[in-house]
């Protein structure tokens, strides 16, 4: 394995402008593409200008591309880290860097997550380092049931992180929910239905062109921004929302941005479903789900995707009574699509998902358990969470993905593998950090002539 | 999350408290035996206070043979035979060990065979499932110093995590510690994982008693958050040692009144309490080891330690384990320099490591973080045995808890603890598939009537599910 160790990052700074893409052809891996299928031996994977050309057996290497002897490692797409904080903390008991809930803003539904991501987070190295090469990056609720609005990043060794900005609406319709709206699901749903007509009432587009005259307002993605959020701050009538939130759910309300809601129950997953007979064109998400095994057929037969955590079995709260890690399995089995995500402890971290993943296959050894197949553990990690973001292109290996490739040294769902070389968009990265500098500097105690602060 | 903050961990080694302290008190008094028999506490002495009412379950004598055997004192036999009966280990060896008539066999073929894992830090019961407000019982937050309250006097049996811990974990004993709001957090209690339905039906016996301890943020943080002592960390130690000063007078009296903070800390100064210290920083650790030099006491093991690589030489010199996660970092200041090779740094200089849980999810996966940080060795260039690995969860944490006579390794005279792995534990593809707790099956993944269901999850959704 120690050929594969050959790529020297020489800076743990940031590279100001992203790096050039560059070429390769892995030859000899076992080859798991990310689109359920099970791992392929002897496979090769070709990236060119930063996208994947293809991946498989007997695939022919393009004359003069540099080729790498994968002979005894695997080769798979980045890992794809649903829900997380990656970016938005250094510490998470130091308040003053933890932008992660906003407890005493005005705002809630406007609380947008892009300006706050920070690429030179230790986080960000520790999951890129883990394979982790996109995430999608939520806020918390803090002082409201909606959360704000998250985005798509990716991990690269770079200042341009933020690859969508304001990509989904972040509310939480359980036990979370229910303490935030004042203290019972009645007022979280009121507030939500609330909140959805008020944004509604914005969105009259004659009563627009009175207010502002600013027209669109480009933010350089496929999302405009509302035109109103850059316009007069008066509206009238009896509202409970700023005119900033209600107009941050305008795109939620239309289905132009996802709406992710965080539910555990049961009961809680039907009544987030039934949302979508009064707000049709809801674009919905459900995040959570711990009892959503007893409920699904019906979350398969609404056709809204999943993203679970994988092992929660305890009755943590009221809203988990069912929990089992069973839960993924039979939701697939349902037909339900499900992405796995999980940081319930202070040490779950997107860098675990594999091993959550793998616990999952792990399971279908035990009687009465129903787990996931390689293949689907792996995907739930990869392009279903990809595909749950509207990102079909990341977390799969297939002719026109981008050229985001992880070079492990064993099975990646194995605990005692871990990657070697990461790629993001056809460029390999950096994975010195903060833990790798300080294993070396105290992989020996020796002080005798210097002390440690000396070694780097 | 703030929970989590909170909790601190650690282990270690006593029982009769009351006897203890008073015949510290005598010892350095002077007093003879008679005036202290007289004295109040001594009808209390007598007995043991809350005593273990543990008994073991019926077993058959059973001879799992064919597996992989890792002994947790880092032995490995391939095509072994393990024999129990009566509650203890009768033999270890390999194939040509004679099975006595009368064994169940039980064909362990592709199997791994371990010593019952063995948890150090968990708040199982004094933090229960489900996690509400009305179940908080594991940090007497109300004092820096609350030595006088015992972890057992929280622990809800009734928890849904012990059962997870035995099925998924194979858990066979676990101390379950008070919470690290506080510098001296009160008694910890070390259990059998044998549903009961009290604490003491619960208690190992013959487990000594530590006293959980906490260094850094958390004290700090709490009572400095009220405008008291400590709000820094040199308040901290300032408190620490007046507490010990005061336990040094109180054991220096005449025929003293009981007194149960000040009999918690004369066991620890009389060396039959251990203590179980949650620590972070490497300098904090070094600064505790002297204060214990100062007042005379031992620490068992330093939990949470996750910078404790950096002082490993003087953990294995002062003989103090540091229990550990595998990859946890981040989540306060004191944690910003874990690292995942913690563990393996510190096993490669010598000194004593286990993995530790403090969480009821982790408590289900320690032979999975035990194989990680070996991972984390291993690219190191580190040669770390995954006989050695299996220490980390077993002999090492008995050995830290005080129990490593007993249980924690496969030998001759032992408790039957054991877990038969129906694949390498150190693989996140395997799971216990029988457990045995003194030699009675307690956990059986083929037989759902052997899957043990709490009360509180009787008639509830997912009651007798796998979990």
């Amino acid at each position: 394995m120690k050929r594969l160790l050959t790529f020297a990052a020489s800076a743990i700074a940031l590279a100001a402008s992203p790096l050039a893409a560059q070429d390769i052809a892995i030859t000899g891996a076992t080859v798991a593409t990310g689109d359920g299928s099970d791992p392929i031996e002897n496979a090769t994977v070709v990236v060119r200008g930063g996208r994947v050309v293809a991946a498989g057996a007997g695939v022919q290497v393009p004359a003069g591309i540099p080729v790498l002897d994968g002979t005894g490692a695997w080769v798979t797409p980045g890992i794809f880290a649903s829900i997380t904080n990656i970016g938005l903390e250094d510490v998470g008991a130091v308040s003053a860097s933890n932008d992660i809930d906003a407890d005493d803003s005005p705002f809630s539904a406007a609380l947008d997550v892009a300006p706050a991501i920070n690429p030179q987070a230790q986080d960000f190295s520790y999951s890129r380092a883990g394979g982790v090469t996109r995430a999608s990056v939520t806020p918390g609720a803090g002082s409201s049931i909606f959360a704000g609005q998250g985005a798509i990043i990716d991990l690269g060794a770079d200042f341009d992180a933020v690859r969508e900005a304001r990509a989904f609406q972040m509310v939480e319709m359980g036990e979370r929910g229910a303490r935030l709206a004042g203290g019972s699901r009645t007022s979280s749903h009121a507030l939500l239905r609330n909140a959805l007509r008020e944004a509604a009432d914005l969105d009259d587009v004659g009563r627009l062109r009175t207010v502002t005259d600013n027209g669109r307002v480009r933010s350089g993605d496929d999302l405009s921004i509302d035109p109103r959020l850059a316009g007069r701050a008066e509206r009238e009538g009896d509202v409970l929302l700023s005119r900033f939130d209600a107009a941050a759910l305008v795109p939620a309300l239309r289905g132009e941005q996802q709406l992710y809601v965080r539910v555990e129950r049961a009961s809680d997953i039907l009544a987030a479903i039934a949302l979508r007979e009064e707000f049709p064109s809801l674009d919905m998400v459900i995040v959570g789900a711990t009892e959503g095994w007893m409920v699904a057929d019906r979350i398969a037969a609404s056709g809204i995707p999943v993203i679970a955590a994988a092992l929660r079995d305890l009755p943590a709260s009221f809203e988990q009574l069912a929990a089992t890690q069973s839960n993924v399995g039979r939701m697939v089995d349902a037909g339900v699509t499900v992405a796995i995500a999980q940081y319930d402890s202070s040490g779950e971290h997107p860098r675990n998902l594999p091993q959550m993943a793998g616990n999952l296959v792990g399971i279908n050894n035990v009687p009465g358990h129903t787990g996931l197949t390689w293949g689907e553990a792996f995907a739930a990690i990869t392009s279903v969470p990809a595909r749950i973001a509207g990102h079909a292109n990341e977390g799969v290996l297939r002719n026109g993905a981008h050229g985001d490739l992880v070079l492990w040294d064993g099975d990646p769902l194995e605990v005692s593998s871990a990657p070697v070389r990461v790629w993001i968009d056809g460029v390999e990265q950096p994975l010195e950090n903060h833990q790798t500098r300080l294993r070396e500097r105290y992989r020996t105690l020796d002080e005798s002539q210097l002390p440690p602060a000396y070694r780097r | 999350m703030d929970r989590h903050y909170w909790k601190g961990g650690p282990a270690a080694a006593f029982t009769s408290i009351v006897a203890l302290a008073l015949t510290g008190c005598a010892a350095a008094s002077g007093a003879t035996g008679p005036e202290t028999a007289a004295a109040p506490a001594a009808s209390d002495a007598s007995s043991e206070p809350y005593a273990s009412t543990y008994e073991r379950y019926p077993g058959v004598p059973t001879a799992l043979v064919g597996a992989t055997i890792y002994d947790g004192a880092g032995g490995r036999i391939e095509n072994g035979v393990v024999l129990f009966a009566n509650g203890e280990v009768v033999g270890v060896g390999d194939s040509s060990l004679t099975i006595p008539d009368g064994y169940l066999e039980i064909d362990g073929t592709g199997r791994f065979v371990t010593p019952g894992i063995i948890d150090i830090h968990s708040h199982l019961g004094d933090y229960p499932s489900p996690s509400v407000p009305a179940h908080a019982d594991g940090n007497e937050a109300t004092s820096p110093t609350t030595p006088e309250v015992w972890a057992e006097h929280s622990v809800w049996p009734q928890d849904p995590g012990f059962s997870r811990a035995l099925a998924n974990g194979g858990i066979t004993s676990l101390m379950i510690l008070p919470g690290s709001a506080n510098l001296m957090g009160g008694r910890t209690v070390t259990l059998k994982n044998v549903p009961s339905r009290t604490v003491q039906g619960m208690k190992f016996p013959g487990a000594p008693y530590s006293m959980k301890m906490a260094c850094g943020e958390n004290p700090k943080r709490v009572y400095g958050g009220r405008g008291r002592m400590p709000s820094t960390r040199m308040g901290n130690f300032a408190v620490n040692r007046e507490t010990w000063m005061e336990a040094q007078a109180w054991m220096e009296r005449d025929n003293p009144s009981r007194d149960l903070a000040m009999e918690t800390l004369a066991g620890v100064l009389d060396g039959e309490i251990g203590i179980q210290n949650h620590c972070y920083r490497a300098d904090e650790m070094a600064l505790v080891l002297d204060m214990a030099d100062e007042f005379g006491y031992q620490v068992s093991a330093f939990h949470h330690a996750v910078e404790a690589y950096k002082i490993a030489d003087i953990l294995a010199e002062h003989d103090v384990c540091a229990a550990v996660w595998a990859d946890w970092y981040g989540f306060k200041m004191e944690a910003y320099d874990a690292i995942p090779e913690n563990a393996a740094l510190l096993h490669n200089a010598g000194a004593c490591v286990v993995i530790h849980s403090d969480d009821e999810n982790g408590i289900q996966r320690l032979n999975q973080e035990a194989a990680k940080a070996q991972a984390d060795g291993i690219r190191m260039g580190f040669d770390i045995s995954d006989a050695d690995v299996i220490g980390w969860i077993t002999l090492n944490a008995a050995r830290a808890m005080g129990i490593d006579e007993m249980t924690g390794s496969l030998e001759e005279g032992k408790m039957a603890d054991i877990v038969l792995w129906n694949g390498d534990p150190l693989s996140v593809y395997s799971r216990p598939e029988m457990v045995w707790i003194d030699g009675a099956l307690m956990y059986d993944m083929n037989n759902p009537l052997m899957r043990p269901v709490s009360d509180f999850e009787l008639g509830q959704p997912g009651e007798g599910d796998v979990k």
